[in-house]
């Protein structure tokens, strides 16, 4: 329709009625910038607009300039004519020009207000779903409770304010707070402050009954609340990071006087992100407390790590049948001589079954054999005497352990070995030879009456004892797949160890083990290496000081 | 407190050499002693750590490599060289406040060669960071609930092995994945650190020296979530690693009975001989799946150089490689990838220069 008429020449005569009355505002100038037309539309819009005004007077800036722009058609211009747009009043106009050869441009107003505002609003739910999703991601991507912290503070202050405060609930008469500024890195530190001083920060930090975000008078606020280098708070809001049932703290969001404050919409979102970071320190928190638990508990059930006492090396290694465990049903302790010149005694057992609940028994096996210590110079008193205790347990488990006094003479070591229902030691003589230790007895929490035979052992310096658990050659692998490792590989491995520091045995043992099993499923592996040291050159008891010389 | 002892070696060269001496030895107290006494007189201790320590760690795997030693003597000289770490550790001259953030050092699952880990987590604690030093082959879920519970900046891990490296690419996913940036070392990563990035990690480092400094110099950045890992490795879409590594018995098992039928020298091997036979072929096998998994035939045809290299060095015939290889390819036959690696590992053999032993980043 457009482009079929030319309304610089006549046809305005014979159509001026319909321009007039054309819904959208049409006004038409001149070469030298003098209104020819305008339609009740534009008349309307711009009220200063009338025929022989020039547009520099009667129309706004951007579009007077869009017109002298267009007035002098540059030679093999772009065909598609460019489209101008600016505010007209309140409103929003896009201009679109069409170019008379004379000059005479006839300018359609089209009002793009509504069009803008739903795109701008299009734009800013994605910008905010985008950095929900990234919130998440971040988030959920750790049980850490300070990074969960730090992350809340950093995208709420990258996001959200112009500075964040993430209040963790009291701890003693200190509140936690990490503080981060725009852009800048969330610092930690904590306050001695009374968390009533600020309105709203108690009843967010109860995290119930659940409370609205509050708004809060930047006046009204303490020092502690605003960042060092922060200038004057324009507006501050205080909203609860809800937790699982648990308050995991409060979220303090400030603005600067020089900027705008928050509206409505923005506080409901600083709601969903604070709704999505309390679940995540939540969950941290819990995971932390967890955790903090497990390991007072573990830490008795752990495995120790052995070292030289009393001049004998010892050397241990573990690995549990699971390896996201790090207990099972093996387990091995050394317990030093209480006094000088006499044995040390060392304890390796297995207790049927696999996992935390064998690994509960080894405690308790731990514990009375630890109990037991004054009788260690009788094996056969000592394990019959666990055996009643395991028989009047509740346990219905039985196992089978090794227990081996070693005490240094001269440059050697005496032992005294005794096995109850256990692969008897090895001994690694200096020459590669392996023996195996002739002791045999019953297994220990089965029967009422329990049987053992000791031997006694010589280790000559750089001779070793090898206690292990039928872990290792009970281990099915290699490189077919389904042979079991058995003895005779333990001992041609360990015929290769003679006169190796104790450690290097237990490395050695453990790596050619795991080899063998690969990827495929293991029990549960012990071993503890007793060695008479190859140089009469003592380190003192903890093995990494400088030693002396032994007489 | 030393009086009766000799001061030891000035010359960082001369350390060096009587440290060898004592390690080459099985000496655990002249080693430590020498460590202690280098500090009491005034040495660096990074400097005894990485100019004196670490390069007899070296050497003894290349006396291992070339048959001047056994794996249970390399077993003792790393046990050694690892207390005459924890000596320097403990010696005054080591003590430091730790100032700076914390940092987790482990080595990947499945990895024994602890040292290098070792000394880069001693070297980070001297230079004032907190170090959490886990020690050889961590399980991926150790090390992530580690992570979770003490937050560190970074993971700094270690692999020397390069059948770890899919391993090692799923524990540097899993570290990430958490939040932790991961940096990498150890031979497993290939010259130049070549397999770090495929791998994707945040950095590579050759040395504990360099990766200190470049951890000081530049702290790496959260990873951001949200990474795909197969789009680092889009070649794995055709499973063939999945099939050779889940059919590795099965064939190992048809190359050893192949063997048999063609080799008749097979006939009069022992036990012992079949089972390192076998325990070859599966390292061939091992090598094959790594290979497919970073699609690098090099990693292939090195692997197939230096074995031949270390058979002959043990006085070992590698005549039984090429059938070996042979076999392997009539069993793959329908995997391209595989086929195309066995048939490069095969002219390997064939070159004259087949029996060179590259670096160390085998077992």
């Amino acid at each position: 329709m457009v482009t079929s008429t030319n309304p610089a020449t006549g046809v305005d005569v014979q159509g001026g009625s319909l321009w007039s009355r054309a819904p959208y505002p049409v006004l038409i100038a001149d070469l030298q910038g003098a209104i020819i037309l305008v339609n009740e539309a534009a008349g309307a819009l711009l009220p200063r607009a009338r025929p022989g005004t020039p547009m520099t007077d009667a129309v706004p800036d951007w579009l007077s300039s869009a017109h002298a722009a267009l007035r002098l058609p540059r030679q093999g211009a772009a065909a598609e004519p460019a489209v101008w747009s600016g505010r007209v009043g309140d409103r929003v106009f896009e201009a679109h020009p069409t170019v008379e050869d004379s000059g005479t441009v006839l300018w359609w107003l089209v009002d793009t207000t509504d069009h803008r505002l739903a795109e701008e609003a299009l734009r800013r739910e994605r910008e905010r779903t985008a950095f929900l999703g990234r919130a998440s991601n971040l988030l959920l991507s750790s049980l850490n409770l300070d990074r969960c912290t730090n992350v809340t503070a950093q995208m709420a202050a990258e996001h959200l304010a112009d500075a964040a405060l993430v209040i963790a609930p009291m701890r003693g008469n200190r509140l936690p707070i990490v503080t981060c500024l725009g852009d800048g890195n969330p610092v930690a530190s904590s306050a001695i402050a009374d968390p009533a001083s600020v309105p709203g920060l108690v009843e967010a930090l109860q995290g119930f009954p659940p409370v609205p975000t509050r708004w809060v008078d930047p006046r009204t606020v303490p020092d502690w609340v605003v960042p060092e280098g922060f200038g004057a708070p324009g507006s501050i809001v205080v909203t609860p990071l809800p937790g699982h049932g648990v308050p995991a703290g409060a979220l303090i969001l400030l603005r600067r006087a020089d900027g705008p404050g928050f509206t409505p919409e923005e506080e409901v979102f600083a709601r969903l992100f604070a709704a999505r970071a309390g679940a995540a320190m939540s969950a941290a928190r819990l995971y932390a407390d967890q955790s903090a638990i497990t390991d007072v508990l573990m830490r008795e059930l752990l495995p120790p790590s052995l070292h030289q006492v009393s001049g004998v090396d010892f050397a241990g290694g573990y690995r549990p049948s699971e390896d996201h465990e790090r207990i099972g049903g093996d387990f091995y302790d050394v317990h030093p001589a209480g006094t000088e010149g006499a044995p040390s005694l060392v304890v390796l057992g297995d207790v049927c079954g696999k996992g935390l609940e064998a690994a509960v028994l080894t405690g308790k096996i731990r514990n009375t054999l630890h109990a037991l210590l004054p009788l260690a110079d009788d094996h056969q008193r000592m394990l019959a005497l666990l055996n009643m205790a395991l028989l009047n347990s509740h346990h219905t488990r039985f196992a089978t352990l090794v227990l081996a006094s070693a005490v240094r003479e001269g440059g050697s070591v005496r032992m005294r070995v005794t096995s109850a229902g256990h692969p008897p030691p090895l001994v690694v003589r200096a020459t590669g030879e392996v023996e195996e230790a002739d002791t045999r007895g019953t297994l220990i929490g089965a029967i009422p009456e329990v049987r053992a035979d000791s031997a006694d052992l010589f280790l000559a310096p750089g001779e070793t004892c090898v206690l292990y658990t039928d872990g290792f050659t009970e281990a099915r692998g290699g490189p077919m797949g389904d042979a079991m490792f058995g003895e005779e590989r333990l001992r041609r491995v360990l015929a290769e160890c003679a006169g190796m520091p104790a450690e290097g045995i237990v490395e050695r043992i453990q790596m050619v083990a795991a080899q063998w099993v690969g990827t495929g499923r293991h029990d549960d592996m012990a071993v503890v290496v007793v060695s008479a040291p190859r140089s009469h050159h003592l380190s003192a008891v903890n093995g990494h000081t400088r030693g002396r010389f032994t007489a | 407190m030393s009086t009766e002892l000799r001061s030891a070696p000035r010359r960082t060269a001369d350390l060096e050499a009587a440290l060898w001496d004592a390690v080459f030895a099985g000496d655990e107290y002249t080693a430590t002693d020498l460590v202690q006494r280098a500090l009491d007189d005034g040495a660096d201790p990074e400097s005894v750590l990485l100019d004196v320590i670490a390069p007899v760690q070296f050497k003894v795997g290349e006396e291992w490599a070339a048959n001047r030693m056994t794996v249970a003597q390399e077993h003792a000289a790393t046990a050694i060289n690892d207390r005459a770490v924890a000596a320097l550790s403990l010696h005054a001259a080591s003590r430091t406040v730790a100032g700076r953030g914390r940092i987790t050092v482990a080595c990947v699952d499945g990895e024994w060669h602890a040292l290098p880990a070792r000394l880069l987590a001693e070297v980070l604690r001297l230079r004032g960071w907190r170090v959490d030093y886990l020690g050889a082959q961590v399980p991926v879920p150790h090390l992530i609930a580690h992570l979770h519970r003490t937050g560190p900046e970074l993971v700094a891990l270690s692999s020397s092995i390069a059948t770890r490296l899919p391993t090692a690419h799923a524990t540097i996913t899993a570290c990430q994945a958490v939040g932790v940036p991961v940096v990498v070392g150890g031979a497993a990563f290939g010259p130049g650190g070549r397999y770090a990035e495929l791998l994707g990690a945040d950095a590579w480092a050759p040395d504990a020296r360099s990766a200190a400094d470049r951890i000081q110099r530049d702290p790496l950045k959260r990873p951001v979530p949200g990474h795909q890992p197969i789009d680092d490795l889009p070649h794995l879409d055709d499973q063939e690693y999945t099939m050779v590594t889940r059919t590795r018995t099965s064939l190992v098992r048809a190359v050893m009975r192949g063997l048999d039928q063609g080799f008749p020298a097979m006939l009069r091997y022992s036990d012992l001989q079949r089972e390192r036979t076998a325990e070859d072929v599966a390292h061939i096998v091992d090598f094959l799946a790594t290979a497919l998994y970073l699609d690098d035939a090099d990693l292939f045809t090195d692997f197939i150089a230096w074995t031949a290299g270390i058979l002959t060095a043990r006085g070992v015939p590698a005549h039984s490689l090429p059938p070996a290889l042979r076999l392997l390819a009539g069993e793959l036959k329908d995997f391209p990838r595989a086929t195309r690696l066995l048939r490069l590992g095969i002219d390997q053999l064939a070159a004259p220069s087949a029996h060179s032993v590259p670096a160390r980043n085998h077992p």
